[in-house]
């Protein structure tokens, strides 16, 4: 199943935390708070992060690994624990499979080996490990760190390695735990949002789930995957994908090589756009359609990263011609001459319910009366689980094992040289989300717009002051951007982010080298170089 | 944690300041020279290096202050890379403390005490010479380039009036002159700081104590007698005899002895201190704490200060015993920033008996560990209160913390903590050499044992006293020579500016707890300051109300405003003649009570004990006729 496998009040009980990959101190600040509770009950934290982020400094030790080699850690971390005989060899033996090939696979990363490969001391690789290994409880959570790379799955997949090897999963306190960048990007795979999927993660391939969805919707579904936005925009590329209707995103921005993007973009035949905000994507829609804000101005639910689904109700009516995301759906149906009815949250949300099991016991009822069900909830005497996969540990194991993966180390796909030697990594600050489409328009008192972070000896090699404006150059293009002096970076790191793409934008730099796994771009490893800017 | 150090970096002066107490730093990140290589892989701190550090936050900024004088922004900024503290919080704390400056200021400081007792013998004229010769209050004087700043109390007040001379530097150093009768004295010692050397010899201590020698002494036995600087000595008149004792009896006997003695506490509360050991022993949560509290400074108060320069192995030694019979291992005496020579015998008696084995891994021989930190105060009146002084230790703001839970169970560092005023550890060495209950029969049958007395003021011979429980306050003031000069008495000040004023009627008080409570009095921290029918009780009113409004930690609403709504009080009162109109004297009590009801630590409870007393006992001011 697609989730976070823990609730947030475990990380308030757990005994070690792996921070990989992830600022969740500006990223995930509410979540950051569960974790804070954690650290100060003794919970030991790592953070994992080429950059010393403010996160990093409540961590007991930072690891500052180069960018892309966090399969080399984790490998090197892996060996460790394997070979001080730490690894939980009775549940590697009860619940999982494949442990002898990743072991042969892991067993060449000395400590030695991953330090070269990562740049981080052995002893720290060490002591990572052993505090991890030997932690009653111990829990692994990332985000966009570990997923924006063309290796994205592979990196979450060292990191399983990681939790299976040690039984920190399916336990109370023990959990592997992608953190949601949204309230409810949980809720909208869950839903189905995936090109892969059907409601309640079910896979669109397997033709038994197809089948029951079929009978409870009365039409077909097409029997193959879809495309991911990735792929989409490859098949504008080739032509064959014509026509795009976009809810809520704003890939003109917040996509890599962002020339490229907007050009894709203006080459369709058709661009529908249906927004809460006039994004730039709405500036190249054909039809834009003004949408209800889904926090307030819409009845449904949301689902946040421990799957707990939540009630969402209706505050105020939305403004001027804004509608309902429903009710724009329920309408363009009409339009094509299907007779869904009048839009009703609940009702549809039953439908889901129906095709769902995982969702089958959240009637609207009791998520009022409960505050919310954590997934799965299988009927209405459920009580929802607080974590995923206690089954690894029923004696026999409940369903299947879960399989150790072969996950091979590889550098990011743009490698340094003469010519672009600076690493240009990328991400976000506490103030601003994303492209800003979401906070651009209110004030912050820590904006401080974008910059081009640089490590105190480059700025000093480079002879950069505080403030001065440079170029950065990629091989895709240039932006122009002031600089700051960052102790966080060491020399030949830099770091950027995506937030003002209409003073700066980032895109244009990175790379679209994407994951064939995730469709994921790998957003955090560009190469540059800084140019004077004259005048 | 968040440490944005923004601002200043420390001067090469500052950072050997404190890396003198801390050791030299990790790395960049700890606040060292910064190496990409090895600060851009990795680095250790978060919350465990802030949990294990916090508690130095005082004593680097005593480091950076003695050395330099002042502690500069840069070096906050240092000191909190070093500790992980985050610079708000440590600005916090910093300026919490009367004794740090935050401001550039003279290298050499005279603080020159203007508290009620120095007030009473020319203190005011001294300050009034003093700005005559170098010039107002806290400028530089091209004199001696040093400046001078008035102080609350020091706790000289048998020798008032007082002054202390801080000089920083390196070595630095901070010395009394008392009594300081002229300006030209204290400006020679600002001159010559580093010559004066330290005080209380024997002499000294003879003149601090009258009795001394007297065979009838208990707690004073050896002060002005015995060397309090050599250990040889203090075991040659019978000391460490009671840790033998201690040790045969073991830590339930102990206890036993204690607790048969019905010693009260000396501090102020007078709480059964056998309860209090027992229940720390009882708890389950270890490690235990001993914290001797040292922190002396209610104005009036000079008792401990005698007992550590004048007899500083018994106080190490009765603590010693305190931890055994507490289960603690490490004891903590926090002395007040004002007693610079009673720190140095302390840490001086430490070193010896640790030297000696009395102390550390193995007492004795015994098998117990026990070992003593001596901590400093840097000028907070509200780190006497116990859980203030917990903060304090933490290296935190001297809050109060609201209780419970009580000191037995959550005390210093969370963990359960035996608190003991010096005088109160000083009687359980007699107690374990006589037996509890052989102690018990000294005083009276609800207040067992001796009690010192700060005899100050008005008197002829001011000095600490030694009595048992039950004679009166008149025999107290004879035995003192009665008032200076043959004049009258006007009030006596009993338990200090948290006490009360008594008029001449009170002379046949019997000095117990349970006669004074019977009065609606305290005797508090045994202090007896005398005026004669010449003070200014109004002028005394109006520093009493000043020294609240200064103290008040700020943290509870009642005391924080009350402390202010009654100084400005006082002075609409004493601009007004003296006159206290019906509406005033009304006003008054509801502040007091305001403060008593709402306030969650002593400060504010007792902050109009001593005016209101004045006003309704002593009719301080005419009461507006009601026509």
């Amino acid at each position: 199943m697609g989730g976070g496998t823990s609730s947030y009040r475990e990380i308030e009980e757990t005994d070690c935390i792996l921070l990989w990959g992830s600022n969740a101190r500006e990223t995930h600040p509410i979540f950051f708070h569960h974790l804070l509770k954690g650290v100060k009950r003794g919970a030991r934290l790592f953070a994992i992060d080429p950059r010393r982020t403010s996160s990093a400094q409540w961590a007991d030790v930072w690891a500052g690994l180069d960018v892309g080699t966090d399969i080399a850690l984790a490998h090197s971390m892996a060996r460790e624990i394997i070979v001080s005989g730490l690894a939980h060899r009775e549940f590697i033996a009860h619940a999982t499979t494949g442990f002898d090939d990743y072991k042969a696979s892991v067993l060449p990363w000395t400590l030695a080996r991953g330090e070269v490969a990562t740049g981080v001391p052995a002893g720290v690789i060490r002591e990572m490990a052993q505090a991890f290994a030997t932690a009653p409880r111990a829990m692994i959570c990332w985000t966009l760190g570990i997923t924006e790379h063309h290796n994205a799955v592979d990196n979450v997949l060292a990191l399983i390695n990681l939790a299976l090897l040690c039984g920190h999963v399916g336990r109370w306190g023990s959990g592997i735990n992608p953190l949601r960048g949204q309230n409810n990007v949980q809720g909208g795979g869950d839903m189905g949002a995936l090109p892969d999927r059907l409601p309640g993660f079910q896979h669109v391939e397997n033709d038994e789930v197809r089948a029951t969805v079929e009978r409870v919707w009365g039409v077909r579904v097409p029997p193959a995957k879809g495309l991911h936005l990735t792929g989409m925009f490859e098949a504008m590329e080739h032509g064959t994908l014509k026509a795009l209707y976009v809810i809520g995103e704003n890939p003109a921005q917040s996509e890599a090589d962002q020339h490229r993007s907007v050009d894709l973009l203006r080459s369709l035949d058709l661009l529908v756009v249906q927004d809460v905000m006039h994004t730039a994507t709405v500036d190249l829609a054909d039809v834009a359609l003004p949408a209800a804000a889904g926090a307030f101005e819409s009845e449904g639910t949301f689902t946040s990263s421990e799957r707990r689904v939540q009630r969402v109700r209706r505050a105020k009516a939305p403004p001027g011609e804004c509608r309902d995301d429903l009710a724009i759906i329920f309408d363009m149906a009409r339009h094509m001459g299907v007779a869904w009815g009048a839009p009703d949250a609940e009702q549809v949300w039953d439908e889901l319910r129906a095709v769902s099991p995982v969702h089958a016991g959240m009637s609207y009822a009791r998520l009022e009366a409960e505050g919310g069900l954590q997934w799965p909830c299988y009927d209405e005497t459920h009580p929802g689980e607080a974590f995923l996969h206690g089954r690894l540990w029923e004696r026999p194991v409940g369903g299947p094992r879960a399989p150790f993966s072969v996950v091979a180390h590889e550098l990011p796909v743009e490698a340094l040289d003469d010519e672009y030697p600076l690493r240009l990594t990328t991400g976000r600050r506490l103030a601003e989300y994303n492209t800003g489409v979401q906070t651009g328009g209110y004030a912050s008192p820590v904006r401080r717009g974008e910059t081009i972070d640089v490590s105190p000896e480059d700025a000093a090699r480079l002879g950069l002051r505080e403030g001065q404006a440079v170029r950065v150059r990629s091989r895709r293009g240039a932006v122009v951007a002031p600089v700051h002096i960052d102790h966080a970076l060491r020399p030949g790191l830099t770091f950027m982010t995506l937030h003002f793409p209409d003073e700066v934008a980032t895109n244009h730099l990175t790379i679209d080298a994407v994951d064939p796994k995730s469709g994921t771009a790998e957003f955090k490893a560009a190469a540059i170089r800084l140019e004077a800017v004259e005048g | 944690m968040d440490i944005h150090v923004v601002g200043p970096e420390a001067t090469a002066e500052e950072r050997h300041a404190v890396d003198r107490l801390l050791g030299p730093p990790d790395g960049g990140w700890d606040g060292g020279v910064r190496d990409a290589l090895l600060d851009g892989r990795a680095s250790r701190g978060g919350r465990p290096a802030a949990v294990a550090q916090r508690h130095l936050l005082l004593p680097a900024f005593h480091a950076v202050q003695d050395r330099i004088g002042w502690v500069s922004r840069g070096a906050m900024n240092y000191i909190c890379l070093r500790l992980t503290v985050p610079p708000a919080e440590a600005w916090g704390v910093l300026t919490f403390y009367h004794l740090f400056a935050t401001e550039p200021r003279a290298r050499t400081v005279a603080h020159v005490c203007d508290d009620l007792a120095c007030r009473a013998r020319g203190g005011e004229a001294l300050c009034r010479e003093l700005e005559a010769v170098m010039g107002p209050a806290g400028d530089v004087s091209a004199l001696v380039g040093a400046a001078w700043q008035r102080s609350p109390c020091l706790g000289q007040c048998e020798r008032a009036p007082a002054v202390m001379v801080v000089a920083a530097g390196e070595p630095p150093v901070r010395t009394v002159v008392a009594p300081a009768s002229q300006a030209a004295e204290i400006v020679a010692a600002m001159a010559t700081p580093a010559t004066r050397g330290l005080r209380e010899s024997l002499a000294e201590l003879r003149q601090s104590v009258p009795q001394a020698g007297d065979p009838g002494l208990k707690l004073l036995r050896r002060v002005g007698v015995v060397d309090p600087t050599s250990l040889e000595a203090y075991r040659a008149s019978g000391g460490y005899h009671a840790l033998t004792r201690a040790l045969a009896l073991g830590p339930a006997g102990i206890i036993s002895e204690v607790t048969s003695a019905t010693l009260l506490g000396r501090g102020g509360a007078a709480f059964p201190t056998g309860k209090k050991w027992a229940a720390v022993a009882a708890e389950p949560a270890l490690p235990h704490y001993v914290v001797c509290n040292a922190d002396e400074s209610e104005p009036g108060t000079f008792k401990d200060r005698v007992l550590m320069t004048g007899d500083p192995f018994a106080i190490v030694e009765a603590m010693t015993i305190c931890g055994i019979a507490t289960r603690s291992e490490k004891g903590f005496l926090y002395v007040r920033g004002e007693y610079p020579d009673a720190e140095h015998r302390i840490a001086d008696a430490v070193v010896q008996a640790r030297a000696a084995g009395l102390l550390g891994v193995d007492v004795a021989g015994s098998g117990h560990r026990f070992d003593i930190e001596v901590r400093r105060g840097a000028g907070a009146y509200i780190c006497g209160e116990e859980t203030a002084l917990f903060n304090s230790l933490e290296g935190k703001r001297g809050e109060p913390r609201s209780k419970p839970p009580f000191p037995s169970q959550v005390g210093v560092f969370g963990q359960p903590t035996i608190v003991n005023n010096v005088e109160t550890l000083a009687n359980v060495l007699d107690i374990l050499m006589t037996g509890g209950a052989a102690w018990a029969q000294t005083g009276t049958r609800a207040s067992t044992g001796t009690r010192l007395f700060c005899v100050s003021g008005h008197v002829t011979t001011p000095g600490l006293y030694e009595l048992p429980f039950g004679r009166t306050l008149g025999e107290l003031m004879t035995l003192a020579g009665g008032v200076t000069g043959g004049r009258s008495l006007q009030a006596i000040l009993l338990g200090g500016a948290a006490g009360m004023f008594v008029g001449p009627e009170s002379l046949d008080l019997k000095l117990t707890f349970e006669d004074a409570r019977a009065a609606s009095l305290t005797l508090g921290s045994g202090v007896v300051m005398a005026f004669d029918d010449t003070a200014d009780l109004a002028d005394l009113l109006g520093r009493i109300a000043e020294f609240f409004e200064d103290e008040s930690c700020g943290q509870c609403v009642p005391c924080r405003v009350g402390t202010v709504r009654q100084r400005e009080l006082l002075d609409q009162v004493r601009a007004a003649g003296g006159t206290m109109t019906p509406e005033r004297l009304h006003l008054l009590s509801e502040l007091g009570q305001a403060m008593r009801d709402a306030s969650i630590c002593g400060l504010g409870q007792t902050a109009s004990s001593a005016i209101e007393s004045a006003v309704q006992r002593l009719h301080v001011f005419r009461a507006e006729r009601v026509s």
